[in-house]
């Protein structure tokens, strides 16, 4: 079976900047793939690509096993759900859902069918004759959605469609999307900088920074076990310990390592290290309160801002250490997770 | 300084009537106050003996001008003129103005946008005039149609009934292309700032959703420009009905609106007849906005 999207060392060149730098991949058919990344980092330029509003500067894009590295987007079994839903102003819902078959020659009857089909499959039976600029922001996002998916694509692409959202309607629209996308069988290439969506939703995870995949693996694994500093930080908002800070905290020769928030403890700066932990001494820089749980910054003495993600019952504990209070971080030695490269990010 | 802030500062409604008032005046009695004013007076008559305006209302004098042949053939001849000149202006228009708000960026857009106003910068006098040379039966584009050896294709142009003539200086063929030259800058500048407006990703969508170019032109571009070109042919059509100068230096020796105006209030001095002929334009025009309105130009704003 063909890859659903193949990229073969594919870069994008603009002027003196490698936007994509020789990147290659393959998405399975079938699954829900996320290109999670900073802005900047190439993740866009990569959809883009797939759906052929660019071409690369050199390598070779293929959908289902077929080179379109230079297939406009007319010619393309993909459609896209943009960012700013890019909804036709001049043409009611109805007439948007059926733009795709009109285009293509279907007749009135059987595309009206057809778009009145897929908005009862958005929930928005209802609005046809309304013009976008009648709904609302979650209606229009449903509206694209409607409109990308009635050509019945082989590859739905979404390039940040829930950014515009309010928290919760963002939340309810992902485990939308993710059924939507269980029920329709259809590939999805979802483009977040939101790490939190992406492992919500995503098989897998393709983390871009600087024109380059850093890792590219199931969420679970991204997160337990990040391949680099950046995975680290960016996914995980970890801490990192570059060759520098990891000799000085875990002995001469240790290696580069990461050890998330909520593997670190707080403890008063004379209590004993426990069992198999390391311990770093530092002071309290701030306390944020984030419900169940509170970061506490703490300067190490080492340099580096950690963070510690310590739970309500503990903070009670740890009554007396405010701003300013002498502490020491620990945690212990086999949470640390080793990193390929050292602290650059 | 401060209280005086403080009190238009509290008082919004206060500090909105010291910035439109003065406006409103002069807008109200200069400008809709003359209008009206003219309006008035097509409602009068002329004695046709004394050659005194009569103060009464009535409707004769517009009774004269949609009765005697004359007047209806300056009319017809100049909605004619305009109608095509929007259309020439519509179509040249289209695709410089595609190009300027779509394609074109940094300095080539400054260029295109000075370019496309530079004209505008110079007296509209000498444009008339230096186009009367260059459109003479000597002039340079007769000249330049000759070096081509395309003299036949001008001497077959200028044999067409009605629009040819001796030369291109004095046939209407001539003043057609001193209008579509003149009025251009004000069908590109509306029509550039509404394709400014359409984001390009509603291009990428039709193209994503299988629109082939032409497509994407037809059922996305055009319609989302029609607001400007809207706009734009109300200022060609509106400026070449009104306009007096040109007909009078270039092209044949044919009345149009303006120049009826311009001799029935000078040398005529029938200054009901001028009035009458001033509210042609502008019957035209609110019956140009009703069909574009019919046709669905004004739903995108």
């Amino acid at each position: 079976m063909n890859a659903a999207i193949e990229f073969r060392t594919v870069a994008r060149v603009f002027g003196d900047l490698r936007a994509v730098d020789d990147v290659s991949f393959a998405i399975e058919p079938g699954e829900f793939f996320a290109m999670l990344g900073p802005s900047g980092s190439g993740k866009t330029t990569c959809l883009r690509m797939i759906a052929g509003f660019d071409a690369p500067s050199s390598g070779q894009v293929l959908l289902d096993g077929e080179d379109v590295t230079h297939v406009p987007p007319f010619d393309r079994n993909v459609n896209t759900v943009f960012q700013d839903y890019a909804l036709f102003p001049h043409m009611t819902v109805l007439e948007n859902v059926a733009y795709g078959p009109r285009v293509r020659g279907v007749s009135l009857e059987a595309r009206t069918q057809q778009a009145r089909e897929m908005l009862e499959l958005v929930q928005l039976g209802m609005h046809g004759e309304r013009r976008p600029a009648q709904l609302s922001g979650g209606q229009r996002q449903r509206v694209a959605l409607a409109r990308a998916l009635i050509n019945h694509p082989k590859v739905l692409l979404l390039d940040e469609p829930l950014g515009a959202l309010d928290l919760k309607l963002r939340e309810e629209m992902q485990i939308e999307l993710k059924s939507l996308q269980k029920k329709l069988g259809i590939t999805f290439v979802y483009v977040t900088h939101d790490q939190g969506e992406a492992l919500s939703m995503a098989d897998r995870v393709a983390v871009f920074n600087r024109g380059r995949i850093e890792q590219l693996a199931a969420p679970r694994e991204l997160y337990s076990r990040p391949a680099t500093a950046f995975v680290a930080r960016f996914v995980g908002s970890a801490n990192v310990a570059d060759a520098t800070l990891a000799a000085r905290l875990a002995g001469a020769d240790a290696r580069p390592f990461a050890i998330r928030a909520e593997n670190v403890a707080v403890q008063a700066e004379n209590a004993g290290a426990p069992a198999d932990s390391v311990c770093a001494p530092g002071s309290v820089l701030a306390v944020q309160f984030h419900g169940a749980a509170s970061r506490w910054q703490v300067r190490l003495d080492a340099g580096e801002v950690w963070s510690a993600l310590v739970t309500e019952e503990e903070t009670r504990r740890l009554t007396g250490l405010g701003v300013g209070a002498r502490v020491q971080l620990c945690w212990p030695r086999a949470a640390a997770v080793p990193l390929s490269t050292g602290g650059a990010a | 300084m401060r209280t005086l802030s403080t009190f238009f500062w509290r008082r919004p409604y206060w500090y909105l009537a010291l910035l439109l008032v003065p406006p409103l005046l002069w807008f109200g009695t200069v400008y809709l106050g003359s209008l009206l004013a003219l309006l008035w007076q097509s409602f009068y008559s002329i004695d046709d003996f004394t050659a005194q305006v009569v103060r009464e209302p009535t409707l004769a004098t517009y009774r004269q001008l949609v009765t005697q042949p004359a007047n209806v053939d300056v009319v017809v001849r100049t909605a004619t003129m305009a109608i095509a000149v929007t259309l020439a202006c519509a179509i040249i228009a289209l695709p410089i103005a595609t190009y300027m708000a779509r394609y074109a960026h940094g300095r080539v857009k400054a260029f295109f946008y000075v370019g496309v106003m530079l004209p505008m910068w110079t007296s509209y006098l000498v444009k008339v005039y230096a186009w009367r040379q260059l459109l003479a039966k000597e002039g340079i584009i007769a000249w330049f149609f000759s070096k081509l050896g395309l003299a036949g294709v001008l001497d077959a142009a200028l044999a067409m009934p009605a629009i040819g003539g001796p030369s291109l200086s004095s046939s209407y063929l001539g003043m057609f292309l001193v209008f579509v030259y003149m009025w251009l800058p004000f069908m590109i500048l509306p029509m550039a700032a509404a394709l400014e407006r359409v984001p390009a990703s509603l291009l990428q969508a039709s193209a994503d959703l299988g629109a082939r170019p032409a497509q994407t032109f037809r059922n996305v571009v055009l319609p989302l420009a029609v607001p400007g070109i809207a706009a734009g042919s109300v200022f060609t059509f509106s400026l070449t009905l009104g306009d007096y100068i040109i007909p009078s230096v270039v092209g044949a020796p044919g009345y149009f609106i303006g120049m009826m105006v311009y001799v029935q209030q000078g040398t005529a001095g029938n200054i009901p007849l001028a009035a009458a002929f001033s509210v042609v334009p502008i019957v035209l025009i609110f019956v140009y906005l009703s069909i574009a309105r019919r046709f669905g130009a004004f739903d995108a704003l």
